[in-house]
């Protein structure tokens, strides 16, 4: 077997031995911190009966097929362990060995070689820097006792809605979600949490789905109402809100890359916004997800295209374009086409399809040639690699104008816009199809093998009735057989609401993404989405309704040893608020919030000189920073510009995404630099100061309760009497200091361009705002229980 | 285990709740004030961060994958491509040959922008300033490097590097990340990552900018250089500015004294512990812990960038414009100072090497923004002794063309961008002093002996700091990624 034969051969002539390390070096993607993936499992909790999916394939994909899997022409030794029929195979140079033989130990050659201690014949071999821990052999080896079976990959499995579990004496469930999860938490010995206080919920649902928090009115109003349906009716009404479409395309920006700016070099201003508009304007009409889809991926094909859907197809432009003088244009332009297979694999069917431009995937059953082939159907518009200049807008191009506004295109704001008219980077295809070409080893200039537009074989044959086109690959991706959109598309939705989804991996469903924590549960979501006509509201509401969202967040000792990832639901998770809603949230509730819809991005407070210290000689608008004026302070985060090479720094710190390319998934981190932003950032001081003047507004003479307004305004619930006393103590240690002159009001109270005609003692309201701003900065604050 | 779990386990920061949580003085603003003063940990001899390193960030890696030559990296990026055959690659057949066509025979089918592609003569160009031979061997050094050329016996030059890219964007981002698509995270981010800081009040990774005098509107930078891509954001670098803010939102609101901004995180820190009791989530915790480090910044980053009672003999080094904050010189200053402090990773850019026009005027001033004050690092290190464990690293991202752009006369003339060989020097621990590697042709145009590759250099340097390129990785989207791709080599010629 040439395995062996490889292995043996190296002992006596090390010229061979060096031209496999070479081989094995040079593969990427396979060296690792063994500790990082490692199962902290011991041998005696090897479980009765293996499965493929769950057990064996995670450590066959992470540690074996770099050099034995999908990508052929890094096969080692002739051996692949991706397919049963390749594993199952006669090799070596006379066909007589067996890697596996199911059911027979002594005879596979793979349960040898992996106990094997000889550092020459171990797998997977030292130099790859791979290893296998004592259970992942041990479960190796009872896989193939057992038979060695293999199964499909499950997400190219299409979803079938399964039974439902019965749960006994089910008090718990409200609706289906519920069962699944009981089911699990039974398994595991766990229980639920109980329900989570009204202030609790009602802030979390109006996080999860306005991205804002509820206003004390309306969490008195929430409290006080005990009719059965108070919560859905919450939920309905946020539901209908402007800031639930203004929150869902927040998240869309992310996945479409959007940006105000072409993204390389001197990184000119571009026009997307009325893009932009539309989403805002396609998720407050709840547009259905498929068509939501097939509007951005082929609305210029459509056979009643309107302009509003040629706008929509802007999804496929919002990638980078470069205007660097001298860069090849050609290079570029596959980098764009590149881009937008990339994000439609990751978007649409969490799938890595960059992973196989320069080779077949060495992961998933995806080839270097089924790349190209998807890559076919977005090399067809009539595009340049290199901008000539910052005002040029890169062609195909619509105009759209303020006459639109009275028509089709009412939603795009076109009020700000100082120009009549504004040109928005649109898809539109060549009458005849530029020829498609496998690139070696993806580099633009290596053109070798034709290929026509397709998708993997192993997600979905084309239809042959299916035109080859962006029209086509729509009708494919919603096709009822198509096992990767809906489920990818509910675990972000569920992702959204809880935290993370049941594929944590929500950008790679692929053999080195995660399993679904609960798989049946996924697939009846999907079904259950595809069946009610892929209506975002409606699966949203259903998931916000369940029980399993409603428990409450407290973590005890033992759940936090038990379960420290939440991966079972037995509770509810306590999340970190994003960038947008951190900053969205101390301008609402502080009054300064100004809600105008849609329009050209804004440029709200950010430090002097960050974009002149890095800007080149380009000129254009992007050089110097001019801040917006007024009420343009105050729009919500998702009109802030942005400026792709010098991203805007309070939202970088609070894990925005930097929209180079397409992202389903944030960090969600915890840094001194937040601390810093948030303690000093002009925004949340003139933010703390005009709800100081809010709250005396509104509360009263006395500071004991203005402090618990500001309080109940910022965490959805009233201080306890301990909270207050110490919050009542800092405003009176800070009204001392003040009045010891180691504050001086008149500097403090001029942050930021807020004024008001209210009179107030500046020595109260300093200490006040200074209060308020404490208050802002707890933990509490900044997330939702 | 989750990717989050991950980065809990093995990128954050401390142990948290023998900080604060289970402290028996609980944590009150006493509590708090006594453990500021508190030095944390003893330094020790070890090259690498302490698992025990209660408050700084700490690295994936245990331990060096061998023993590591050097603890810190200050990198001086000349950014715009300077021109090597002004500076450091001798070469009198230009000059002989002034003005003839570059021969076929040695462009060789090289990709050229677009911003000669279009010439129909490529004439050759020597350098219009002198070379001298210096050091103990005789090294040609410009004469536009007066004080460079003084420091070589500390410096290893490499006359071979390559690289991929031909243009600024992409070349640059390769250089930071190993990668012409941006994305992917910075040397000093891989750095912090895998080992973490030797400073609890300051990051592991910080940047300086500077703007040259050779050409002020030449090539942007863009903040993704010093990104942390897809590592915890705890690894990105961090800008220390000659502002006044010197890190982004460092300072106090104005009109706040000292013991007003204690007193509001003394009681914010209270709050924060009460909810932890509640909802036991231990985020709250690591916050409380954030709000510590980031006061403690608040005083660490002024002090570093206070540079008021550096003695004269000391500016005297650096040169005048040391005095002026901002400057490459003033930067250069500041690296040391961060060094001192043992900041894992320096990165300096110094923007206006892009040279297509008027090269001689211009390289004559971007040249005297760096000599003195590049020399005067390298020297301030060694008198006190942190050459030993420190790396500098002087370079830009590409070369630049032996024949001129655009038209040439008798006193003036242009280079455009050349990926095929350009020159970096090095100096500090487990480097070769007093050494020149690899060879151009006469014509200055390709490498004939020991070219190195921009990941050969990465490698090499994560080398130097106990590191293995191809094991230092991080697993993202389904694959591990790496400083230097799939591709890199030690360059062991070079060590010491």
């Amino acid at each position: 077997m040439p395995v062996i034969r490889t292995l043996i051969k190296k002992r006596f002539l090390p010229v061979h031995f060096v031209i496999l390390s070479f081989l094995v070096i040079s593969c990427q993607s396979k060296k690792g911190e063994y500790a990082i993936i490692s199962l902290e499992q011991s041998i005696s909790q090897i479980p009765d009966s293996i499965d493929f999916s769950f057990h064996i394939k995670p450590i066959l994909s992470d540690r074996c097929f770099v050099c034995h899997g999908p990508d052929k022409n890094a096969v080692e030794g002739g051996l692949s362990l991706n397919k049963p029929e390749d594993a199952y195979a006669a090799i070596g140079e006379n066909k007589d060995r067996y890697a596996i033989i199911p059911g027979d130990l002594e005879k596979s050659e793979l349960i040898k070689r992996i106990f094997e201690d000889d550092p020459t014949l171990k797998m997977p071999p030292p130099e790859s820097n791979l290893i296998l821990s004592d259970y992942e052999k041990e479960l190796l080896k009872k896989w193939v006792e057992q038979g060695a079976v293999y199964k499909k990959h499950w997400a190219f499995v299409p979803p079938v809605s399964p039974a439902v579990p019965i749960i006994e004496n089910d008090e718990w469930s409200q609706n289906e979600i519920d069962k699944f999860i009981q089911e699990k938490l039974n398994l595991q010995g766990f229980s639920p949490s109980k329900k989570a206080a009204k202030e609790q919920l009602v802030r979390r649902a109006f996080f999860s789905i306005a991205g804002l928090p509820p206003s004390v009115d309306q969490v008195n109003a929430f409290i006080k109402d005990t009719s059965k349906n108070a919560y859905e009716k919450i939920v309905d009404s946020l539901l209908n809100t402007t800031a639930y479409a203004e929150y869902m395309a927040a998240d869309w920006m992310d996945v479409a890359r959007y940006a105000d700016t072409h993204g390389y070099q001197d990184d000119f201003e571009r026009t997307m916004w009325p893009w932009r508009d539309w989403v805002i304007h396609a998720f407050e009409k709840n547009m259905p997800y498929n068509e939501f889809v097939t509007y951005q991926l082929a609305g210029d094909m459509l056979s009643n295209a309107t302009k509003e859907s040629i706008l929509a197809t802007g999804f496929n432009r919002n990638h980078k374009i470069t205007a660097e003088g001298g860069v090849i244009p050609e290079e570029y332009r596959i980098e764009y086409v590149e881009d937008r297979t990339n994000t439609f694999s990751t978007a649409f069917l969490g799938m890595t399809m960059e992973c196989a431009r320069c080779h077949d995937h060495k992961y998933d059953p995806l080839s270097q040639k089924e790349h190209f082939q998807l890559f076919g159907f977005f090399n067809n518009i009539d595009e340049k690699g290199l901008m000539a200049n910052a005002q040029e807008i890169p062609k195909p191009y619509i105009i759209v104008s303020k006459e639109d506004k009275e028509g089709v295109l009412n939603f795009v704001n076109m009020t700000k816009n100082p120009e009549q008219k504004v040109e928005v980077m649109v898809m539109r295809d060549m009458p005849v199809q530029r020829e498609t070409f496998v690139l070696n080893r993806g580099v633009y200039d290596q053109p070798s093998e034709q290929v026509f537009p397709a998708t993997p074989e192993a997600i979905l044959p084309f239809p042959d009735n299916f035109p080859k086109n962006r029209l086509g690959l729509s009708k494919w991706l919603f096709h009822e057989k198509n096992p990767l959109t809906a489920r990818v598309a509910v675990n972000r939705i569920w992702q959204r609401m809880f935290g993370k989804g049941l594929v944590e991996s929500s950008y790679d469903f692929g053999n080195q993404g995660a399993l679904p924590s609960h798989p049946e549960l996924l697939d009846f979501l999907a079904v259950k989405f595809m069946k009610e006509g892929w209506d975002v509201k409606q699966i949203m509401k259903y998931m916000v309704l369940s029980s399993t969202y409603q428990q409450s967040s407290h973590i005890t000792e033992e759940m936090q040893e038990l379960d420290p990832e939440n991966t079972y639901l037995a509770r509810a998770s306590r999340l970190r608020l994003s960038a947008e809603m951190i900053r969205d949230q101390a301008l609402k509730i502080s009054g300064l919030l100004n809600e105008e819809v849609g329009g050209p991005s804004v440029k709200p407070y950010q430090p002097e000189g960050i974009w002149e210290e890095t800007t080149g000689g380009g000129g254009g608008s992007t050089s110097t920073y001019v801040q917006s004026e007024g009420e343009d302070l105050y729009r919500k985060s998702l009109y802030t510009f942005w400026k792709r090479t010098v991203p805007p720094p309070t939202m970088m710190t609070f894990d925005a995404s930097s929209r180079d390319l397409c992202t389903v998934k944030r960090q969600e981190t915890n840094t001194p630099l937040q601390a810093l932003v948030l303690l000093n950032d002009p925004q949340l001081i003139e933010a703390a100061r005009a709800l100081a003047y809010k709250a005396i507004d509104a509360s009263g003479k006395e500071p004991l309760n203005q402090i618990g307004y500001v309080f109940q305004n910022a965490t959805s619930r009233k201080p306890n009497e301990e909270e207050l006393k110490i919050l009542h103590n800092l405003y009176l240690d800070t009204f001392e200091k003040i009045k010891a002159g180691e504050v001086v009001t008149d500097e403090y109270l001029s942050i930021g361009e807020f004024s008001t005609d209210m009179e107030v003692s500046s020595d109260h309201l300093t200490a006040l705002a200074l209060t308020a701003h404490t208050i802002l900065n707890l933990d509490e604050t900044i997330s939702r229980g | 285990m989750s990717e989050k779990k991950i980065i809990a386990d093995n990128a954050i920061n401390m142990n948290r709740r023998s900080f604060l949580g289970k402290s028996a003085l609980g944590v009150g603003g006493m509590a708090l004030g006594s453990l500021l003063g508190c030095n944390f940990y003893q330094k020790e001899g070890s090259l690498i961060t302490k698992a025990d390193n209660p408050m700084g960030i700490k690295g994936i890696l245990n331990s060096p994958h061998h023993p590591a030559k050097i603890k810190r990296v200050i990198y001086l990026f000349q950014s715009g491509g300077p021109s090597q055959l002004e500076l450091f690659d001798y070469k009198p057949l230009l000059n002989q040959r002034r003005g003839e066509d570059l021969p076929e025979s040695i462009r060789n089918g090289q990709r050229l922008t677009g911003m000669t592609s279009g010439q129909d003569k490529f004439p050759l160009v020597g350098s219009n300033f002198g070379f001298q031979q210096h050091g103990k061997n005789g090294t040609w050094i410009s004469d536009l490097l007066p004080y460079t050329a003084k420091m070589v016996d500390e410096l290893c030059i490499v006359k071979s590097m390559y690289t991929e890219a031909i243009n600024h964007d992409p070349a640059v981002t390769f250089f930071q990340t190993g990668s012409q698509q941006p994305g992917r995270p910075s040397i000093g981010s891989w750095l912090s990552y895998g080992l973490g800081s030797e400073n609890e009040n300051l990051p592991s990774f910080t940047v300086l900018l500077s703007r040259g005098t050779g050409r002020p509107n030449g090539q942007p930078l863009y903040t993704r250089l010093w990104g942390n891509g897809f590592l915890h954001s705890l690894h990105q670098g961090v800008q220390f500015r000659a502002a006044k803010d010197p890190v982004l939102y460092l300072n106090d609101p104005k009109g706040i004294s000292k013991e007003t901004k204690r007193s509001i995180l003394d009681n914010l820190a209270v709050l924060n512990e009460k909810q932890y009791k509640e909802f036991g989530d231990e985020e709250i915790q690591s916050r409380i812990a954030q709000y510590e480090m980031a006061y403690r910044m608040q005083t660490s980053v002024p002090e570093v960038m206070n540079t008021e009672n550096e003695p004269d003999y000391i500016y005297k080094m650096y040169g005048a414009d040391a005095k002026i904050p901002g400057t490459y010189a003033a930067n250069c200053l500041l690296a040391r100072r961060l060094a001192e402090q043992d900041v894992r990773f320096i990165q300096l850019y110094h923007m206006g090497w892009d040279q297509h026009d008027n090269l001689p005027s211009a390289i004559e001033k971007q040249a005297k923004d760096v000599d003195q004050a590049s020399a005067a690092l390298v020297a301030d290190l060694k008198q006190r002794g942190m050459l030993e464990d420190t790396l500098v690293v002087w370079g830009g991202e590409f070369g630049r063309t032996n024949y001129s752009q655009g038209l040439l006369t008798d006193t003036n003339y242009g280079r455009d961008h050349h990926p095929r060989c350009f020159t970096m020097w090095m100096a500090g621990g487990g480097i070769k002093p007093g050494f020149v590697y690899g060879e151009t042709d006469e014509f200055g145009y390709n490498i004939v002996d020991n070219p190195v590759h921009v990941h050969d250099f990465q490698a090499t340097l994560l080398h130097l700091l106990g590191i293995d390129h191809e094991r230092l990785t991080y697993k993202y989207q389904g694959r591990r990624f790496r400083l230097t791709d799939v591709e890199g080599h030690l360059v062991k010629d070079i060590l010491a």
